[in-house]
Protein backbone atom coordinates (compact mmCIF):
# COMPACT_ATOMS: atom_id res chain seq x y z
CA UNK A 1 0.00 0.00 0.00
CA UNK A 2 1.25 3.38 -0.86
CA UNK A 3 2.13 5.48 2.18
CA UNK A 4 1.10 8.96 1.15
CA UNK A 5 2.95 10.65 3.98
CA UNK A 6 6.32 9.04 3.34
CA UNK A 7 6.36 8.89 -0.46
CA UNK A 8 6.64 12.62 -1.34
CA UNK A 9 9.60 13.10 1.04
CA UNK A 10 11.40 10.13 -0.54
CA UNK A 11 10.56 11.43 -3.98
CA UNK A 12 12.01 14.81 -3.05
CA UNK A 13 15.19 13.18 -1.72
CA UNK A 14 15.45 11.01 -4.78
CA UNK A 15 15.02 13.91 -7.15
CA UNK A 16 17.68 15.85 -5.29
CA UNK A 17 20.04 12.89 -5.53
CA UNK A 18 19.38 12.42 -9.21
CA UNK A 19 20.34 15.90 -10.28
CA UNK A 20 23.10 16.46 -7.77
CA UNK A 21 26.38 15.80 -9.65
CA UNK A 22 28.23 15.44 -6.35
CA UNK A 23 26.44 12.14 -5.73
CA UNK A 24 28.54 10.65 -8.48
CA UNK A 25 31.34 8.50 -7.09
CA UNK A 26 33.65 8.91 -10.07
CA UNK A 27 35.83 12.01 -10.34
CA UNK A 28 34.86 14.45 -13.08
CA UNK A 29 36.24 13.34 -16.43
CA UNK A 30 37.43 16.73 -17.59
CA UNK A 31 40.90 17.00 -15.96
CA UNK A 32 42.46 13.76 -17.37
CA UNK A 33 42.03 14.67 -21.05
CA UNK A 34 43.47 18.10 -20.36
CA UNK A 35 46.54 16.57 -18.75
CA UNK A 36 47.10 14.01 -21.53
CA UNK A 37 48.21 16.29 -24.39
CA UNK A 38 50.92 17.74 -22.14
CA UNK A 39 52.80 14.43 -21.92
CA UNK A 40 53.88 13.25 -25.35
CA UNK A 41 53.77 9.48 -25.55
CA UNK A 42 56.14 7.30 -27.49
CA UNK A 43 54.79 4.91 -30.09
CA UNK A 44 55.79 1.80 -28.16
CA UNK A 45 53.34 2.78 -25.41
CA UNK A 46 50.42 2.57 -27.84
CA UNK A 47 51.68 -0.43 -29.82
CA UNK A 48 48.70 -2.69 -30.62
CA UNK A 49 50.56 -6.02 -30.71
CA UNK A 50 51.25 -8.25 -27.72
CA UNK A 51 54.93 -7.36 -27.39
CA UNK A 52 56.52 -5.90 -24.31
CA UNK A 53 59.11 -3.13 -24.32
CA UNK A 54 62.02 -2.24 -22.07
CA UNK A 55 64.43 0.66 -21.74
CA UNK A 56 61.90 3.18 -23.08
CA UNK A 57 61.30 1.20 -26.27
CA UNK A 58 64.88 0.26 -27.10
CA UNK A 59 64.34 -3.44 -26.38
CA UNK A 60 61.39 -5.48 -27.72
CA UNK A 61 60.36 -8.93 -26.51
CA UNK A 62 57.33 -11.15 -27.10
CA UNK A 63 54.61 -11.15 -24.47
CA UNK A 64 55.58 -14.53 -23.14
CA UNK A 65 59.32 -14.77 -22.80
CA UNK A 66 58.88 -18.50 -23.27
CA UNK A 67 61.81 -20.46 -22.03
CA UNK A 68 64.42 -17.76 -22.70
CA UNK A 69 65.48 -17.67 -19.02
CA UNK A 70 65.90 -21.46 -19.13
CA UNK A 71 67.96 -21.24 -22.33
CA UNK A 72 70.21 -18.60 -20.80
CA UNK A 73 70.54 -20.51 -17.55
CA UNK A 74 71.48 -23.75 -19.29
CA UNK A 75 74.09 -22.09 -21.44
CA UNK A 76 75.62 -20.01 -18.65
CA UNK A 77 75.59 -22.90 -16.17
CA UNK A 78 77.14 -25.45 -18.50
CA UNK A 79 79.75 -23.00 -19.76
CA UNK A 80 80.47 -21.88 -16.21
CA UNK A 81 81.06 -25.44 -15.07
CA UNK A 82 83.32 -25.95 -18.08
CA UNK A 83 85.45 -22.90 -17.33
CA UNK A 84 85.71 -23.63 -13.60
CA UNK A 85 86.31 -27.39 -13.57
CA UNK A 86 87.53 -28.51 -16.98
CA UNK A 87 89.69 -25.66 -18.15
CA UNK A 88 92.33 -25.68 -15.36
CA UNK A 89 92.97 -29.38 -15.86
CA UNK A 90 93.06 -29.14 -19.65
CA UNK A 91 95.27 -26.06 -19.69
CA UNK A 92 97.72 -27.92 -17.50
CA UNK A 93 97.68 -31.11 -19.54
CA UNK A 94 96.96 -29.92 -23.06
CA UNK A 95 97.03 -26.33 -24.24
CA UNK A 96 96.04 -22.85 -23.14
CA UNK A 97 93.99 -22.32 -26.29
CA UNK A 98 91.08 -24.25 -24.87
CA UNK A 99 89.60 -21.56 -22.62
CA UNK A 100 90.28 -18.97 -25.33
CA UNK A 101 88.30 -20.89 -27.94
CA UNK A 102 85.61 -21.63 -25.39
CA UNK A 103 85.46 -17.97 -24.41
CA UNK A 104 85.05 -16.77 -28.00
CA UNK A 105 82.31 -19.31 -28.68
CA UNK A 106 80.53 -18.42 -25.44
CA UNK A 107 80.58 -14.69 -26.27
CA UNK A 108 79.22 -15.41 -29.77
CA UNK A 109 76.42 -17.54 -28.36
CA UNK A 110 75.29 -15.12 -25.68
CA UNK A 111 75.43 -11.99 -27.84
CA UNK A 112 73.63 -13.55 -30.78
CA UNK A 113 71.00 -15.02 -28.45
CA UNK A 114 70.29 -11.64 -26.88
CA UNK A 115 70.18 -10.00 -30.29
CA UNK A 116 67.72 -12.58 -31.58
CA UNK A 117 65.49 -12.10 -28.55
CA UNK A 118 65.54 -8.34 -28.36
CA UNK A 119 65.49 -7.30 -32.02
CA UNK A 120 62.34 -6.44 -33.90
CA UNK A 121 61.94 -9.44 -36.25
CA UNK A 122 60.40 -7.38 -39.03
CA UNK A 123 57.02 -6.45 -37.61
CA UNK A 124 54.71 -4.70 -40.06
CA UNK A 125 52.78 -1.84 -38.48
CA UNK A 126 49.02 -2.05 -38.80
CA UNK A 127 47.19 -0.08 -41.45
CA UNK A 128 46.01 3.44 -40.67
CA UNK A 129 42.21 3.85 -40.81
CA UNK A 130 42.40 5.64 -44.17
CA UNK A 131 44.52 2.87 -45.66
CA UNK A 132 42.15 0.20 -44.41
CA UNK A 133 39.17 2.09 -45.86
CA UNK A 134 40.95 2.42 -49.20
CA UNK A 135 41.59 -1.33 -49.33
CA UNK A 136 37.96 -2.04 -48.39
CA UNK A 137 36.80 0.09 -51.30
CA UNK A 138 38.95 -1.86 -53.72
CA UNK A 139 37.66 -5.24 -52.60
CA UNK A 140 34.31 -6.36 -53.99
CA UNK A 141 31.82 -7.37 -51.36
CA UNK A 142 28.76 -8.50 -53.37
CA UNK A 143 26.78 -9.75 -50.39
CA UNK A 144 27.04 -6.34 -48.71
CA UNK A 145 26.60 -7.80 -45.23
CA UNK A 146 27.27 -5.86 -42.05
CA UNK A 147 30.67 -5.77 -40.43
CA UNK A 148 29.73 -8.31 -37.77
CA UNK A 149 29.81 -11.09 -40.36
CA UNK A 150 33.31 -11.92 -41.53
CA UNK A 151 33.38 -12.01 -45.33
CA UNK A 152 35.12 -14.89 -47.13
CA UNK A 153 38.93 -14.79 -47.03
CA UNK A 154 40.25 -12.11 -49.34
CA UNK A 155 43.18 -12.93 -51.57
CA UNK A 156 45.06 -11.12 -54.27
CA UNK A 157 47.19 -12.89 -56.84
CA UNK A 158 50.50 -11.63 -58.06
CA UNK A 159 53.02 -13.15 -60.45
CA UNK A 160 56.55 -13.31 -59.11
CA UNK A 161 59.21 -14.81 -61.34
CA UNK A 162 56.63 -16.67 -63.47
CA UNK A 163 55.07 -18.12 -60.34
CA UNK A 164 51.58 -17.28 -59.11
CA UNK A 165 51.67 -16.22 -55.47
CA UNK A 166 48.52 -15.60 -53.42
CA UNK A 167 48.60 -12.65 -51.04
CA UNK A 168 46.20 -13.04 -48.16
CA UNK A 169 44.35 -10.29 -46.34
CA UNK A 170 45.09 -10.00 -42.64
CA UNK A 171 41.93 -9.18 -40.68
CA UNK A 172 43.86 -8.05 -37.62
CA UNK A 173 46.33 -5.75 -39.30
CA UNK A 174 43.92 -4.80 -42.11
CA UNK A 175 46.49 -5.16 -44.87
CA UNK A 176 47.23 -7.52 -47.70
CA UNK A 177 50.26 -9.37 -46.45
CA UNK A 178 53.35 -8.94 -48.62
CA UNK A 179 54.86 -12.18 -49.97
CA UNK A 180 56.51 -14.36 -47.33
CA UNK A 181 54.83 -12.44 -44.53
CA UNK A 182 52.81 -14.28 -41.92
CA UNK A 183 50.80 -13.29 -38.88
CA UNK A 184 52.12 -14.62 -35.58
CA UNK A 185 49.22 -15.32 -33.25
CA UNK A 186 51.43 -15.32 -30.14
CA UNK A 187 52.77 -11.84 -30.78
CA UNK A 188 49.67 -10.66 -32.70
CA UNK A 189 51.78 -9.07 -35.44
CA UNK A 190 52.42 -9.62 -39.11
CA UNK A 191 56.12 -10.39 -39.50
CA UNK A 192 58.03 -10.08 -42.77
CA UNK A 193 59.76 -13.21 -44.07
CA UNK A 194 58.27 -15.07 -41.11
CA UNK A 195 60.30 -18.14 -40.23
CA UNK A 196 58.82 -19.34 -36.94
CA UNK A 197 58.12 -18.24 -33.38
CA UNK A 198 60.91 -19.66 -31.26
CA UNK A 199 60.00 -20.25 -27.59
CA UNK A 200 63.66 -20.91 -26.66
CA UNK A 201 64.52 -17.44 -27.79
CA UNK A 202 61.24 -15.86 -26.72
CA UNK A 203 60.63 -14.00 -30.00
CA UNK A 204 59.59 -14.49 -33.61
CA UNK A 205 62.34 -15.18 -36.13
CA UNK A 206 61.82 -13.06 -39.22
CA UNK A 207 63.56 -10.97 -41.81
CA UNK A 208 65.52 -8.74 -39.45
CA UNK A 209 66.77 -11.24 -36.91
CA UNK A 210 67.16 -14.40 -38.96
CA UNK A 211 70.92 -13.89 -39.33
CA UNK A 212 71.25 -13.46 -35.55
CA UNK A 213 69.26 -16.65 -35.01
CA UNK A 214 71.40 -18.57 -37.50
CA UNK A 215 74.61 -17.31 -35.88
CA UNK A 216 73.19 -18.34 -32.51
CA UNK A 217 72.38 -21.94 -33.45
CA UNK A 218 75.61 -22.47 -35.40
CA UNK A 219 77.82 -21.09 -32.65
CA UNK A 220 75.79 -23.01 -30.05
CA UNK A 221 76.38 -26.25 -31.99
CA UNK A 222 80.10 -25.56 -31.96
CA UNK A 223 80.06 -24.63 -28.28
CA UNK A 224 78.06 -27.71 -27.28
CA UNK A 225 80.26 -30.00 -29.33
CA UNK A 226 83.38 -28.30 -27.95
CA UNK A 227 82.31 -28.63 -24.31
CA UNK A 228 81.27 -32.23 -24.93
CA UNK A 229 84.66 -32.98 -26.45
CA UNK A 230 86.58 -31.23 -23.68
CA UNK A 231 84.62 -32.91 -20.90
CA UNK A 232 85.19 -36.31 -22.49
CA UNK A 233 88.90 -35.57 -22.90
CA UNK A 234 89.09 -34.43 -19.30
CA UNK A 235 87.50 -37.58 -17.96
CA UNK A 236 89.54 -39.75 -20.28
CA UNK A 237 92.79 -38.15 -19.17
CA UNK A 238 91.85 -38.47 -15.51
CA UNK A 239 90.95 -42.14 -15.80
CA UNK A 240 94.11 -42.92 -17.78
CA UNK A 241 96.40 -42.91 -14.77
CA UNK A 242 95.12 -46.32 -13.73
CA UNK A 243 92.39 -44.80 -11.58
CA UNK A 244 89.40 -45.85 -13.63
CA UNK A 245 86.36 -43.94 -14.77
CA UNK A 246 84.53 -44.00 -11.44
CA UNK A 247 87.38 -42.24 -9.64
CA UNK A 248 87.59 -39.70 -12.43
CA UNK A 249 83.86 -39.00 -12.11
CA UNK A 250 84.17 -38.59 -8.37
CA UNK A 251 87.04 -36.17 -8.83
CA UNK A 252 85.12 -34.05 -11.34
CA UNK A 253 81.35 -34.52 -11.07
CA UNK A 254 80.77 -31.27 -12.96
CA UNK A 255 82.15 -32.86 -16.10
CA UNK A 256 79.57 -35.60 -15.82
CA UNK A 257 76.78 -33.03 -15.64
CA UNK A 258 78.21 -31.21 -18.67
CA UNK A 259 78.36 -34.47 -20.57
CA UNK A 260 74.73 -35.22 -19.91
CA UNK A 261 73.50 -31.75 -20.88
CA UNK A 262 75.66 -31.58 -23.99
CA UNK A 263 74.87 -35.09 -25.10
CA UNK A 264 71.14 -34.42 -25.20
CA UNK A 265 71.40 -30.96 -26.69
CA UNK A 266 74.06 -31.56 -29.32
CA UNK A 267 71.82 -33.81 -31.42
CA UNK A 268 68.91 -31.40 -31.55
CA UNK A 269 71.02 -28.27 -32.01
CA UNK A 270 73.30 -29.70 -34.65
CA UNK A 271 70.24 -31.10 -36.39
CA UNK A 272 68.55 -27.70 -36.28
CA UNK A 273 71.68 -25.98 -37.63
CA UNK A 274 71.83 -28.45 -40.48
CA UNK A 275 68.17 -27.88 -41.27
CA UNK A 276 68.56 -24.10 -41.28
CA UNK A 277 71.71 -24.35 -43.41
CA UNK A 278 69.59 -26.17 -45.97
CA UNK A 279 66.90 -23.47 -45.72
CA UNK A 280 69.46 -20.70 -46.19
CA UNK A 281 70.99 -22.43 -49.20
CA UNK A 282 67.55 -22.84 -50.78
CA UNK A 283 66.31 -19.39 -49.67
CA UNK A 284 63.30 -20.91 -47.89
CA UNK A 285 61.66 -20.20 -44.56
CA UNK A 286 60.60 -22.82 -42.02
CA UNK A 287 57.02 -21.71 -42.57
CA UNK A 288 57.22 -22.36 -46.33
CA UNK A 289 59.03 -25.64 -45.85
CA UNK A 290 56.45 -26.98 -43.40
CA UNK A 291 53.53 -25.91 -45.56
CA UNK A 292 55.22 -27.28 -48.67
CA UNK A 293 54.49 -24.07 -50.57
CA UNK A 294 57.15 -24.68 -53.21
CA UNK A 295 57.78 -28.39 -53.11
CA UNK A 296 54.77 -29.44 -55.12
CA UNK A 297 53.03 -31.25 -52.27
CA UNK A 298 49.74 -29.64 -53.23
CA UNK A 299 49.84 -31.60 -56.46
CA UNK A 300 51.00 -28.83 -58.75
CA UNK A 301 54.19 -29.98 -60.44
CA UNK A 302 55.15 -26.60 -61.84
CA UNK A 303 56.01 -24.93 -58.56
CA UNK A 304 59.46 -23.82 -57.64
CA UNK A 305 60.70 -21.24 -55.15
CA UNK A 306 60.37 -17.87 -56.92
CA UNK A 307 62.63 -16.13 -54.42
CA UNK A 308 65.63 -18.41 -54.92
CA UNK A 309 68.56 -17.19 -57.01
CA UNK A 310 69.22 -20.79 -58.09
CA UNK A 311 72.75 -20.57 -56.75
CA UNK A 312 73.66 -21.76 -53.27
CA UNK A 313 76.31 -19.10 -52.75
CA UNK A 314 74.04 -16.28 -53.87
CA UNK A 315 71.20 -17.54 -51.68
CA UNK A 316 73.47 -17.73 -48.64
CA UNK A 317 74.88 -14.29 -49.29
CA UNK A 318 71.49 -12.68 -49.79
CA UNK A 319 70.03 -14.19 -46.62
CA UNK A 320 73.01 -13.78 -44.29
CA UNK A 321 75.03 -10.96 -45.77
CA UNK A 322 72.30 -8.88 -47.35
CA UNK A 323 71.60 -5.31 -46.25
CA UNK A 324 70.01 -4.92 -42.84
CA UNK A 325 66.48 -3.54 -43.29
CA UNK A 326 65.28 -0.90 -40.83
CA UNK A 327 62.67 -1.43 -38.16
CA UNK A 328 59.28 -0.31 -39.46
CA UNK A 329 57.52 0.22 -36.17
CA UNK A 330 59.51 3.24 -34.96
CA UNK A 331 59.20 2.34 -31.30
CA UNK A 332 60.77 5.47 -29.89
CA UNK A 333 58.99 7.96 -32.10
CA UNK A 334 56.35 10.19 -30.55
CA UNK A 335 52.65 9.66 -31.06
CA UNK A 336 51.14 12.57 -33.03
CA UNK A 337 49.00 14.84 -30.82
CA UNK A 338 45.77 14.01 -32.77
CA UNK A 339 45.51 10.65 -30.98
CA UNK A 340 45.06 12.12 -27.49
CA UNK A 341 41.89 13.96 -28.54
CA UNK A 342 40.11 10.77 -29.57
CA UNK A 343 39.78 9.47 -26.03
CA UNK A 344 37.66 12.42 -24.88
CA UNK A 345 34.22 11.32 -26.11
CA UNK A 346 34.59 7.94 -24.42
CA UNK A 347 35.13 9.44 -20.98
CA UNK A 348 32.13 11.76 -21.15
CA UNK A 349 29.73 8.83 -21.52
CA UNK A 350 30.53 7.47 -18.07
CA UNK A 351 28.54 9.95 -15.94
CA UNK A 352 25.40 9.23 -17.96
CA UNK A 353 25.74 5.54 -17.24
CA UNK A 354 26.28 6.23 -13.55
CA UNK A 355 23.17 8.41 -13.50
CA UNK A 356 21.12 5.54 -14.89
CA UNK A 357 22.43 3.15 -12.28
CA UNK A 358 21.57 5.54 -9.44
CA UNK A 359 18.12 6.07 -10.84
CA UNK A 360 17.53 2.36 -11.13
CA UNK A 361 18.66 1.83 -7.57
CA UNK A 362 16.43 4.60 -6.32
CA UNK A 363 13.44 3.24 -8.19
CA UNK A 364 14.07 -0.13 -6.65
CA UNK A 365 14.27 1.41 -3.16
CA UNK A 366 11.05 3.27 -3.81
CA UNK A 367 9.32 0.12 -5.04
CA UNK A 368 10.48 -1.78 -1.96
CA UNK A 369 9.35 0.99 0.36
CA UNK A 370 5.94 0.99 -1.31
CA UNK A 371 5.65 -2.76 -0.92
CA UNK A 372 6.75 -2.61 2.71
CA UNK B 1 33.06 31.91 -55.67
CA UNK B 2 34.78 30.99 -58.96
CA UNK B 3 35.03 27.34 -59.95
CA UNK B 4 38.27 25.54 -59.14
CA UNK B 5 40.82 25.26 -61.96
CA UNK B 6 40.69 21.85 -63.58
CA UNK B 7 44.24 21.34 -64.78
CA UNK B 8 47.53 21.70 -62.99
CA UNK B 9 48.78 24.29 -65.48
CA UNK B 10 45.75 26.48 -64.88
CA UNK B 11 46.40 26.21 -61.18
CA UNK B 12 49.98 27.38 -61.42
CA UNK B 13 48.87 30.51 -63.24
CA UNK B 14 46.67 31.61 -60.35
CA UNK B 15 48.18 34.19 -58.02
CA UNK B 16 47.11 32.41 -54.84
CA UNK B 17 48.96 29.32 -55.87
CA UNK B 18 52.32 30.85 -55.18
CA UNK B 19 51.20 32.80 -52.14
CA UNK B 20 49.17 30.25 -50.19
CA UNK B 21 50.69 26.95 -51.19
CA UNK B 22 54.29 27.85 -51.73
CA UNK B 23 55.00 27.17 -48.09
CA UNK B 24 54.33 23.62 -46.89
CA UNK B 25 53.22 24.90 -43.49
CA UNK B 26 50.64 27.12 -45.11
CA UNK B 27 49.37 24.17 -47.10
CA UNK B 28 48.52 22.41 -43.88
CA UNK B 29 46.93 25.45 -42.25
CA UNK B 30 45.05 27.14 -45.07
CA UNK B 31 43.87 24.04 -46.90
CA UNK B 32 41.72 21.18 -45.70
CA UNK B 33 42.33 17.54 -46.40
CA UNK B 34 39.99 16.24 -49.06
CA UNK B 35 41.23 12.78 -49.83
CA UNK B 36 44.16 10.40 -49.53
CA UNK B 37 45.44 8.40 -52.45
CA UNK B 38 47.49 5.27 -51.80
CA UNK B 39 50.10 3.92 -54.19
CA UNK B 40 50.49 0.22 -53.42
CA UNK B 41 53.55 -1.96 -53.63
CA UNK B 42 54.52 -3.79 -56.79
CA UNK B 43 55.53 -7.37 -55.92
CA UNK B 44 56.27 -8.67 -59.41
CA UNK B 45 60.01 -8.60 -58.72
CA UNK B 46 59.73 -10.41 -55.40
CA UNK B 47 60.00 -8.93 -51.96
CA UNK B 48 62.17 -5.96 -52.95
CA UNK B 49 60.65 -2.58 -52.16
CA UNK B 50 59.05 -1.24 -55.33
CA UNK B 51 55.92 0.83 -55.86
CA UNK B 52 53.42 0.69 -58.71
CA UNK B 53 53.89 3.40 -61.29
CA UNK B 54 50.28 3.20 -62.47
CA UNK B 55 48.81 6.72 -62.43
CA UNK B 56 45.80 6.90 -60.06
CA UNK B 57 42.66 8.43 -61.54
CA UNK B 58 42.07 10.67 -58.50
CA UNK B 59 45.17 12.69 -59.36
CA UNK B 60 44.15 13.15 -62.98
CA UNK B 61 43.28 16.82 -62.59
CA UNK B 62 45.94 17.66 -60.06
CA UNK B 63 49.32 16.72 -61.48
CA UNK B 64 50.93 15.74 -64.76
CA UNK B 65 51.40 12.04 -65.32
CA UNK B 66 55.10 12.38 -66.17
CA UNK B 67 55.93 14.24 -62.96
CA UNK B 68 54.20 11.62 -60.87
CA UNK B 69 55.86 8.73 -62.68
CA UNK B 70 59.26 10.37 -62.36
CA UNK B 71 58.82 10.66 -58.61
CA UNK B 72 57.79 7.03 -58.18
CA UNK B 73 60.55 5.75 -60.47
CA UNK B 74 63.18 7.75 -58.61
CA UNK B 75 61.92 6.38 -55.30
CA UNK B 76 62.02 2.84 -56.72
CA UNK B 77 65.60 3.39 -57.82
CA UNK B 78 66.58 4.61 -54.36
CA UNK B 79 65.06 1.54 -52.73
CA UNK B 80 66.75 -0.75 -55.25
CA UNK B 81 70.06 0.91 -54.39
CA UNK B 82 69.44 0.37 -50.67
CA UNK B 83 68.60 -3.30 -51.11
CA UNK B 84 71.23 -4.08 -53.71
CA UNK B 85 73.24 -7.21 -53.01
CA UNK B 86 76.75 -6.60 -54.20
CA UNK B 87 80.32 -6.11 -53.07
CA UNK B 88 79.63 -3.45 -50.47
CA UNK B 89 76.76 -5.28 -48.84
CA UNK B 90 78.80 -8.50 -48.64
CA UNK B 91 81.64 -6.61 -46.98
CA UNK B 92 79.23 -5.04 -44.51
CA UNK B 93 77.61 -8.41 -43.83
CA UNK B 94 80.86 -10.30 -43.27
CA UNK B 95 82.29 -7.58 -41.05
CA UNK B 96 79.07 -7.56 -39.07
CA UNK B 97 79.18 -11.33 -38.67
CA UNK B 98 82.75 -11.23 -37.37
CA UNK B 99 81.84 -8.65 -34.75
CA UNK B 100 78.69 -10.62 -33.78
CA UNK B 101 76.60 -7.84 -35.35
CA UNK B 102 77.62 -5.40 -32.64
CA UNK B 103 78.77 -3.14 -35.43
CA UNK B 104 75.12 -2.36 -36.20
CA UNK B 105 74.96 -0.51 -32.89
CA UNK B 106 77.87 1.73 -33.83
CA UNK B 107 77.72 2.59 -37.53
CA UNK B 108 74.93 3.65 -39.81
CA UNK B 109 74.11 0.96 -42.35
CA UNK B 110 73.89 1.68 -46.05
CA UNK B 111 70.13 1.18 -45.93
CA UNK B 112 69.77 3.90 -43.30
CA UNK B 113 71.90 6.28 -45.33
CA UNK B 114 69.72 5.72 -48.40
CA UNK B 115 66.57 6.21 -46.30
CA UNK B 116 67.87 9.64 -45.30
CA UNK B 117 68.47 10.47 -48.96
CA UNK B 118 64.92 9.36 -49.72
CA UNK B 119 63.37 11.55 -47.06
CA UNK B 120 65.38 14.55 -48.33
CA UNK B 121 64.20 13.80 -51.86
CA UNK B 122 60.56 13.57 -50.76
CA UNK B 123 60.86 16.83 -48.84
CA UNK B 124 62.30 18.51 -51.93
CA UNK B 125 59.60 17.07 -54.20
CA UNK B 126 56.91 18.22 -51.81
CA UNK B 127 58.25 21.75 -51.78
CA UNK B 128 58.86 22.11 -55.49
CA UNK B 129 56.28 19.96 -57.24
CA UNK B 130 53.50 18.72 -54.98
CA UNK B 131 52.70 21.52 -52.54
CA UNK B 132 52.06 24.08 -55.34
CA UNK B 133 49.48 21.61 -56.65
CA UNK B 134 47.85 21.09 -53.28
CA UNK B 135 49.31 17.61 -52.74
CA UNK B 136 51.59 16.15 -50.09
CA UNK B 137 53.58 12.92 -50.18
CA UNK B 138 54.13 10.99 -46.96
CA UNK B 139 57.42 9.10 -46.70
CA UNK B 140 56.64 5.37 -47.11
CA UNK B 141 58.75 4.51 -44.05
CA UNK B 142 56.08 6.16 -41.90
CA UNK B 143 53.51 3.75 -43.33
CA UNK B 144 55.59 0.62 -42.89
CA UNK B 145 56.90 0.75 -46.49
CA UNK B 146 53.51 -0.52 -47.64
CA UNK B 147 52.17 2.49 -49.50
CA UNK B 148 53.06 5.93 -50.76
CA UNK B 149 50.35 8.09 -49.23
CA UNK B 150 49.48 11.22 -51.20
CA UNK B 151 47.24 13.65 -49.34
CA UNK B 152 45.03 15.74 -51.58
CA UNK B 153 44.16 19.17 -50.21
CA UNK B 154 41.39 21.49 -51.27
CA UNK B 155 41.82 25.19 -50.62
CA UNK B 156 39.22 26.69 -48.32
CA UNK B 157 38.58 29.68 -50.58
CA UNK B 158 40.42 32.79 -51.71
CA UNK B 159 39.11 34.88 -48.80
CA UNK B 160 41.57 33.23 -46.50
CA UNK B 161 39.28 32.95 -43.46
CA UNK B 162 38.86 29.41 -42.26
CA UNK B 163 35.29 28.28 -41.84
CA UNK B 164 36.00 25.89 -39.01
CA UNK B 165 34.20 22.97 -40.58
CA UNK B 166 36.16 20.31 -42.32
CA UNK B 167 33.75 19.63 -45.18
CA UNK B 168 35.41 20.32 -48.48
CA UNK B 169 32.74 19.61 -51.01
CA UNK B 170 31.32 23.11 -50.90
CA UNK B 171 34.62 24.95 -51.25
CA UNK B 172 35.65 26.20 -54.63
CA UNK B 173 32.98 24.39 -56.63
Amino acid sequence: MLDGRRAPRRMKNREYQQIDPQALATPPPRPPPEHMPKRARRKWEVFPGKNRFCCDGRIIVARQSGVLPLTLALIVLTSGLFFIFDCPFLVEHLTGCIPAIGGVLFVFVIISLLQTSFTDPGILPRATPEEAADIEKQIDNPTGLSSSYRPPPRTKEVVINQQVVKLKYCFTCKIFRPPRTSHCSLCDNCVERFDHHCPWVGNCVGKRNYRFFYTFIVSLSFLTAFIFGCATTHLALRSQGGNGLVVALQASPASALELVVCFFSVWSIVGLSGFHTYLVAANLTTNEDIKGSWSGKSGNEDVGNPYSYNSIIKNCCSVLCGPMPPSLIDRRGFVPSDDSVQTRPVEIELPAAKNDINMEKDCLDFALSCAG
Amino acid sequence: MSSAPRTATERTKLPYCHESFHNLQELRHSASLANKVFIQRDYTDGTVCKFQTKFPSELDSRIERTLFEDTVKTLNNYYAEAEKIGGQSYLEGCLACLTVYLIFLCIETRYEKVLKKISRYIQEQNEKVYAPRGLLITDPIERGMRVIEISVYEDRGSSGSSSGSSTTSSSGR
